[in-house]
């Protein structure tokens, strides 16, 4: 009798759990979801927007905080250190790291400490470390926090890993935006965009939407060219090379007679 | 305005690059160099991969070295025979170079390596230049205008060696294997160093071979194009480093810039010549020995692996 009763209890908590799952979900929009770079490719601003869809009145036992996260396709690196040798500066450690995303960028509508838990964050990877982490990291790096420290310090400096606190607009805690600007040294590939709205600092819903990189018109025409025709490219450069020097000669050779 | 470069991946302003090959292409015509040891640095600088650099700069020197050897060929000052010899050697000294240096590279100490054999060369190069360009500027100066004038036939042990040959254009008389010799050193400095070869070519010219000053320009520049256009075919297949937006760019700024510095050397005296070039490799030299010695505000690095 006690143990229908707790199992009566149970299914209502869980069915209560779902139901306040479901009341409050993400819907969402980007102003663009694929980014062309041609020659006057000079970054691009993205705009990512959405609101949180509800089916009851919203709860009021925390405020709703909402995190949006860009990750750029993840390549293979060799981190060095320079350590001084007979005077003289030179690499003498390095540790090779699987992946690492070449761009990350998290935008928040507060301090990401406020509003998001640890467990959370480990769970769906949004801070720097823990989605450096989540993308691959081997044993050798794994013992090295240094130079994953490093990585982090190079990349936020160089602006391709960002933190943007409070970047994120929310109105009446329905409508939200925000621009997260592509910066000019683009790697070609699929850009995730991970949407999470948070309250008590615990996600209660999340959306991953896809930007596709690629280039195009004369980038691409010459990046396939010197990848697929490699000699016959080296030729035309040369050939360029050749026309342009005889070119400049003839010119002054003109301007002067 | 800034420009997307397909290979490097980065977006830079057109301008700089245009003032970047034009200043580069200036210096190259008035020396005789073809710029590589400058073009390299400066491209790292303003943050081009280190492979495209490299690359991109070879294709670079292909076309101011042709625009400045034109200039030169109508001044009759191209030795082409000498040229031929040297570029034979050149083929020899690139090949084992590329071999070295794919045995450095697989010791994984090949950027030491190529940053001490630059503080090394262009080190004793410019500083036996300086002080023998200032002393004879000096001489010149205190004899007034009947300054002693070099002689370029004394006689040596390099007289006596065998296969003798006609360089007509140099005025010389001498055996094939001197510069067929220097011509295979530097082959051999230009593939580790990733240059032309010029700073090392012009000085081992005048001072060893005792070829006038006058064809040397030219005559380097001539043997520059195919070892620079030999390394950009290489690169090419290799490792795709070559931008060729980037060199189209680079070449535009280059190839006005080596006409200009052509004009301008025929203004100078080839003292003055040497001693501007002088000063200008000991900078480089200077610049590159700091990096060494001095402790770097980062020092880590985050390299990309190129998968194979």
């Amino acid at each position: 009798m006690i143990r229908a009763r707790a199992a009566m209890l149970l299914l209502a908590a869980l069915l209560a759990a779902g139901q306040a799952r479901a009341t409050e979900a993400i819907v969402t929009g980007l102003s663009q979801n694929r980014v062309q770079i041609t020659a006057n490719f000079d970054g691009s601003e993205i705009l990512i927007y959405g609101a949180v869809k509800r089916d009851a009145p919203a709860p009021t036992d925390a405020p709703l905080e909402v995190i949006v996260t860009v990750e750029g396709p993840s390549t293979p690196l060799v981190i060095r250190r320079k350590e001084k040798v007979a005077g003289i500066w030179l690499n003498r450690s390095s540790v090779t790291i699987d992946a690492a995303p070449s761009f990350y960028a998290v935008a928040t509508t507060d301090k990401l400490d406020k509003i998001l838990s640890g467990t959370e964050d480990l769970r769906h990877h949004i801070t720097i470390p823990h989605a450096i982490r989540a993308v691959g990291i081997s044993a050798e790096a794994a013992n090295s926090p240094d130079f994953i420290e490093a990585l982090q310090r190079i990349r936020l400096n160089e602006d391709r890993y960002r933190v943007a606190e409070g970047t994120v607009q929310l109105a009446e805690e329905t409508l939200f935006r925000t621009d997260v600007a592509l910066p000019a040294n683009l790697t070609e590939g699929n850009y995730k965009v991970g949407l999470f709205i948070l309250r008590g600092g615990k996600v209660i819903d999340s959306q991953e939407r896809l930007i596709g990189v690629r280039k195009a018109g004369l980038e691409r025409f010459l990046f396939n060219l010197a990848h697929q025709e490699p000699f016959l490219y080296g030729v035309i450069s040369l050939a360029m090379a050749a026309f342009a020097g005889w070119a400049a000669s003839a010119a002054f050779r003109f301007m002067r007679s | 305005m800034q420009i997307y470069l397909p290979i490097a991946e980065v977006s830079i302003n057109a301008f700089i690059l245009l003032g970047l090959g034009g200043i580069v292409g200036f210096l190259s015509g008035m020396f005789g160099v073809g710029g590589g040891f400058l073009i390299t640095p400066l491209l790292l600088f303003i943050g081009v991969p280190p492979g495209v650099a490299v690359a991109t700069g070879a294709n670079q020197v292909v076309a101011s070295s042709i625009s400045g050897v034109l200039v030169q060929m109508k001044r009759k000052a191209v030795d082409f025979r000498m040229g031929l010899v040297l570029l034979a050697g050149g083929f020899a000294g690139s090949w084992s170079g590329v071999q070295v240096f794919a045995w450095m590279t697989a010791r994984g100490q090949v950027d030491l390596f190529v940053q001490l054999s630059y503080v090394l060369f262009l080190g004793l190069i410019g500083g036996m230049m300086f002080i023998e360009s200032s002393r004879s500027l000096l001489r010149a100066r205190r004899a007034g205008a009947a300054a002693p004038v070099r002689r370029a036939h004394v006689h040596t042990w390099v007289h006596g060696l065998p296969l003798k040959m006609k360089f007509r254009a140099s005025g010389l008389y001498v055996s094939v294997l001197p510069p067929a010799a220097i011509g295979a050193v530097v082959g051999f400095l230009s593939a580790i160093m990733g240059v032309g070869g010029g700073f090392i070519l012009v000085p081992a010219m005048i001072y060893l071979l005792g070829m006038p000053t006058k064809v040397v320009v030219g005559t380097s520049l001539f043997q520059i194009i195919f070892v620079t256009g030999f390394t950009t075919i290489m690169h090419a297949i290799n490792s795709q480093t070559v931008d060729m937006l980037l060199a189209f760019l680079l070449i535009v700024g280059g190839v006005i810039g080596a006409q200009l510095g052509a004009r301008m050397s025929t203004k100078l005296k080839a003292e003055q010549l040497r001693i501007l070039l002088a000063v200008l490799v000991l900078t480089v030299c200077f610049k590159i020995a700091l990096d060494l010695l001095l402790m770097p505000s980062e020092l880590f690095s985050i390299t990309p692996v190129v998968l194979p």
